[in-house]
């Protein structure tokens, strides 16, 4: 059972003049391939919500970092944002400078080829991103030949002024060269002049350093900030590393499965993390004093399936701090029953197993769940076992009630509810813990 | 190109023999064929000097170096003059086939769709009918059109190998369309045929020089087997190994082994100089097989003053 997302309250149309790109209500989807019959059949398959309603805006001059794990969905908005894969629903609106205002989410391939004049890339991997056959000079004034701007002698004097401006100097030694004859950093410096050669307004870094080399990092970021500056240029900085978003980054916004879980002002986010998901992505970061070595109460778990997202919020199952609205739901039961067990020797497991009868049926997201075949004193004492092993469990806190009716326990869960983004001492966050600031004014 | 002559140049071992063993073959019979006017003592069909007819299976000797056959025909001028029929025939149906095949296969793995599915039917169904049969049937088709020359039987050559370069090319098309270079050219606003010229061609094009002189060995074999049959070059249009040596099955029989032996020599001498190129190219170009060889370095020998001015360091 789906859960009904909270809808954000109206604040009226973005009127943010300084706005250079924004993303309204976005959704990407991608289609699962389903197995052999299933497509036999024609049934479809499921799909996954890379990117789940997302409500963005990235002003001009800015740095706006996108930071989450790996699956959190922040590649696919990067490549969104340039039209790269198509809006399942929502839009992207680009207000260029001399372009005026562009949907870039209903444009078609060519106005779109277009577009990349004003907007351009920068890739994770440098070895991968240029061209094998294509030597330096030719890949980095490609984008002016396809766009038909310069040729000639004019093309190799801007080759030569945008390795120049990212610091391939002498430029003479470069021209001739093939990628695998420069170092990473040279290449990922190379994708960077190929990117800003167009002079474009913005530019989405999709984890530009996280290849390299510790030493080069932080150049390489230097000089996108140096570039920033020189080229009036604006950043979507994509990145699972928070470190280097704090170097770099004027707002954050932090994803998690395909939504925005807490967005705000870098130094607001790093002195005062809200969500409990920035949190333990803040604690995650290594600290160098191996005196100062805080217990790490990270997440526990890997980020969910996207295909079928849990109830309410998110985070819920891997939340320390969630509260009874947040989403618990049947599969949170069967991951409570496989962490006893793994905590447990085997022998409990043998003794318990047949007591909870079949947990294929937990799988399917549910707010009550049933467990148990005939014997429903001895689920109820196992139920009561786990829970007494840790009391502290959020889990416990979504049980609305536990009944027995007769051939097993039934389980009934609170209704959950799933919070949008809601501004909360000056950033936004999206959690329930934080009540919205706008409803208090109102009473 | 230039990291594929210089793999070439600098191979080592095995590699380099079997390629120079296959390079001194062909280029020998390709000189043979180019210079065939003027090495050549007699035309391809000239049976008669000054209205004279030579001399009908005479033994090889010294006015007859490989003899004659029962046609009048002075054998070591029909075995020059095959070569340069063979030579042409091979190289017509390889360009043909890589100037079809390439780019079909790159369109077809960079488009997808409805597009590669209805272009590798049809290649499948191509590559699953024994060639020799297919190309018996296109020769006969094409000899309505083209006549029974050499350009027919090139083009029902290519129809066979069409689908070998469209099979690679296609495959390693597919899996290089997703590599992130190609996203790149993308994001700087290329179009599909920017990105097919440009991004995708140079990189998937790797393995056709390999298969290029592997299907010359075959496309010869395949020709003389026309030739044989009687389903490929006419006798009137140009001088054929496999015609030759079907007209010299009978007499071989009865001990006249001459028309038959010399031929059959020269088709197997040039697949198998085809083959070695070919073996070799793939030992050099193909990165799974190749091995690259260290080569120990040389120290020069050191010097009585240097060794004095060593220790004073």
């Amino acid at each position: 059972m789906p859960t009904k997302p909270e809808t954000p309250a109206p604040t009226g149309p973005v009127t943010s003049t300084d706005a250079v790109v924004e993303a309204h209500d976005l959704e990407v989807h991608f289609a699962l391939q389903g197995s052999a019959l299933a497509r036999l059949l024609g049934r479809r398959g499921r799909t996954v919500k890379a990117i789940d309603g997302v409500n963005v805006a990235l002003r001009r001059g800015e740095v706006l970092g996108l930071v989450g794990e790996s699956g959190s969905g922040k590649t696919t908005l990067g490549r969104a944002i340039l039209g790269l894969v198509p809006a399942t629903a929502g839009s992207i609106t680009y207000h260029g400078r001399d372009r005026g205002d562009v949907v870039v989410s209903e444009l078609g391939s060519r106005d779109l080829r277009a577009l990349r004049t004003s907007m351009q890339m920068v890739f994770q991997d440098p070895g991968a991103a240029l061209n094998p056959g294509m030597t330096i000079e030719e890949a980095i004034g490609h984008p002016l030949v396809i766009h038909r701007k310069l040729k000639g002698a004019e093309l190799r004097t801007r080759v030569c002024d945008a390795l120049e401006r990212v610091g391939l100097s002498p430029v003479e030694r470069y021209l001739g060269k093939y990628p695998a004859d420069l170092s990473g950093g040279q290449k990922q410096r190379a994708v960077i002049a190929r990117a800003i050669i167009l002079e474009p307004e913005v530019l989405i870094a999709d984890e530009p350093v996280s290849m390299l080399d510790m030493s080069v990092r932080a150049k390489i970021l230097q000089l996108m900030l140096d570039l920033k500056d020189q080229l009036d240029l604006s950043y979507v900085y994509i990145t699972h590393d928070l470190a280097s978003a704090k170097y770099i980054c004027d707002r954050i916004a932090i994803m998690y499965l395909g939504r925005i879980v807490e967005i705000g002002p870098s130094d607001e986010i790093f002195a005062n993390p809200r969500h409990p998901y920035t949190k333990a992505l803040l604690k995650a970061i290594p600290e160098p004093d191996p005196d100062r070595m805080l217990p790490r109460d990270l997440p526990r778990g890997e980020i969910p399936d996207a295909a079928v997202p849990p109830l309410g919020c998110s985070f819920h199952p891997r939340c320390p701090v969630a509260v009874q609205e947040c989403g618990w739901e049947s599969r949170d039961l069967r991951t409570l029953l496989e962490e006893h067990w793994t905590r447990n020797p085997g022998a409990t497991y043998d003794a318990e197993r047949d007591m909870v009868g079949d947990l294929g049926k937990l799988d399917k997201p549910e707010l009550s769940a049933h467990l148990g075949v005939t014997d429903s004193q001895g689920t109820l004492a196992l139920l009561n076992r786990i829970r007494a092993e840790n009391p502290d469990e959020p889990f416990w806190r979504g049980v609305a009630g536990i009944e027995d009716d007769g051939n097993g326990v039934r389980l009934e869960f609170h209704q959950p509810h799933d919070p949008a983004l809601r501004p909360a001492g000056g950033v936004e966050v999206a959690c329930v813990l934080y009540p919205d600031e706008r409803e208090n004014e109102k009473t | 190109m230039r990291h594929w002559f210089n793999t070439i140049w600098n191979t080592r071992g095995l590699a380099r023999w079997i390629l120079v063993a296959g390079l001194v073959i062909v280029v020998a019979f390709v000189v043979l064929a180019l210079l065939a006017p003027w090495v050549a003592p007699y035309e391809f069909n000239q049976s008669k000097v000054d209205g004279e007819k030579l001399p009908k299976l005479a033994h090889p000797s010294g006015d007859y170096w490989l003899g004659t056959n029962d046609q009048f025909y002075d054998i070591w001028s029909r075995v020059i003059w095959g070569a340069r029929t063979a030579l042409e025939v091979i190289f017509l149906s390889v360009a043909f086939s890589i100037v079809l095949g390439v780019p079909l296969g790159l369109v077809s793995g960079f488009v997808g769709g409805w597009v590669d599915r209805a272009l590798v039917f049809v290649m499948d169904s191509l590559y699953a009918l024994p060639s020799l049969l297919l190309a018996i049937v296109f020769s006969f088709l094409l000899r309505g059109p083209l006549g029974g020359g050499i350009v027919a039987a090139a083009l029902s050559l290519t129809c066979i190998y069409i689908p070998q370069y469209f099979r690679v090319v296609r495959n390693t098309t597919v899996s290089t369309k997703e590599a992130v270079y190609v996203e790149a050219a993308r994001a700087i606003g290329a179009p599909p045929r920017t990105i097919m010229r440009k991004y995708l061609f140079g990189n998937v094009v790797q393995s056709v020089p390999v298969i290029g002189t592997l299907n010359a060995a075959d496309a010869l074999s395949t020709l003389a087997a026309l030739g044989f049959l009687g389903f490929g070059i006419q006798p009137t249009e140009a001088s054929e190994w496999g015609y030759d040596l079907s007209r010299a099955l009978d007499d071989a029989q009865a001990g006249t082994w001459w028309p038959a032996l010399f031929p059959g020599l020269a088709i197997i001498l040039l697949i198998t100089g085809l083959t070695l190129v070919g073996e070799g190219l793939n030992e050099t170009l193909n990165p799974a097989l190749r091995r690259r060889r260290l080569i120990p370095v040389q120290m020069p020998a050191m010097r009585a003053d240097d060794a004095i001015d060593a220790r004073n360091v």
